[in-house]
């Protein structure tokens, strides 16, 4: 059976949170499935980092941040034309905070904080969706 | 588990979030529970003492940063599976969109005697792992 390191080792992760928590959590996370991660503190960071060239297979996007929050970060983002997989991860949201993250160009939303069986289902849809 | 750990399950002192962090914890990071605890301990310390200072201003008293500074330490606390510091969290953001300032101080109070409950108990728990280890280590010395 191969290891979990093994079928994500190719991806690459940015984790978008100004949460130092969350950041190493997360951080972990992706790096026991193997893949190659970066952590910025808020969205302007997030958009900055693309507009120097950098490429990720997925996005860990907070929706609370300061400077630019995960709403903005995701709009700026897709229309700069990012196509990677964007999941919202929020600890507190309202129906309402949820659409409006997830209309600014999400392709999930997650509640914090994210298990290893969902971020393994999200990466298995990664790797599904992108057959190498 | 041991015996504490199982204690502070049963008592919803901890949820299954903290499960979680053991389970990442490994040979590249053999203290990453601990480490990520003390992040959680100095952020926390750091949030309630503005709580107290906020609830503390004699003339309006700023609702909605306490809200602010709650979540964050909800965030925290549901992150590391601090379950009952996370509930006491949730009730005392419900006196500040109120605005009842009673509510708000007995929450407080509440919230710092749980957080200190906590923080004591997996501080002896780490101490009974530090010991544990060692033992280890004594009964199964690495050979070179």
């Amino acid at each position: 059976m191969a290891s979990p390191q093994n079928f994500a080792s190719k991806l690459t992760a940015l984790v978008v949170d100004d949460h130092k928590i969350y950041q190493k959590v997360h951080q972990k996370m992706l790096n026991n499935f193997g893949v190659k991660s970066h952590v910025v503190e808020n969205g302007k960071e997030a958009v900055d980092i693309h507009w120097h060239g950098k490429k990720f297979d997925l996005i860990l996007m907070d929706m609370d941040m300061p400077i630019m929050n995960g709403i903005e970060a995701t709009k700026e983002l897709r229309a700069m034309g990012v196509c990677s997989t964007i999941v919202g991860v929020t600890s507190r949201s309202t129906e309402e905070e949820i659409l409006k993250f997830m209309e600014a160009g999400l392709d999930d939303y997650q509640e914090k904080p994210l298990t290893i069986p969902k971020l393994t289902s999200i990466l298995h849809k990664i790797i599904n969706s992108n057959p190498i | 588990m041991n015996r504490l750990l199982s204690f502070l399950f049963h008592r919803g002192v901890l949820d299954e979030q903290f499960l979680q962090l053991q389970q990442l914890q490994d040979e590249t990071s053999p203290n990453f529970v601990s480490e990520v605890v003390n992040i959680y301990f100095h952020e926390s310390e750091k949030l309630l003492r503005n709580l107290r200072a906020l609830l503390m201003e004699r003339e309006l008293m700023d609702y909605k940063k306490m809200g602010i500074d709650l979540n964050q330490l909800m965030g925290s606390s549901s992150s590391i599976g601090a379950k009952r510091v996370t509930n006491v969290c949730v009730a005392f953001r419900v006196a500040t969109e109120q605005n009842n300032r009673v509510g708000c101080f007995r929450a407080l109070e509440m919230l710092e005697h749980e957080y200190c409950y906590l923080k004591n108990k997996l501080h002896e728990l780490f101490q009974i792992e530090q010991q544990r280890d060692l033992a280890a280590g004594v009964r199964y010395p690495v050979q070179n």
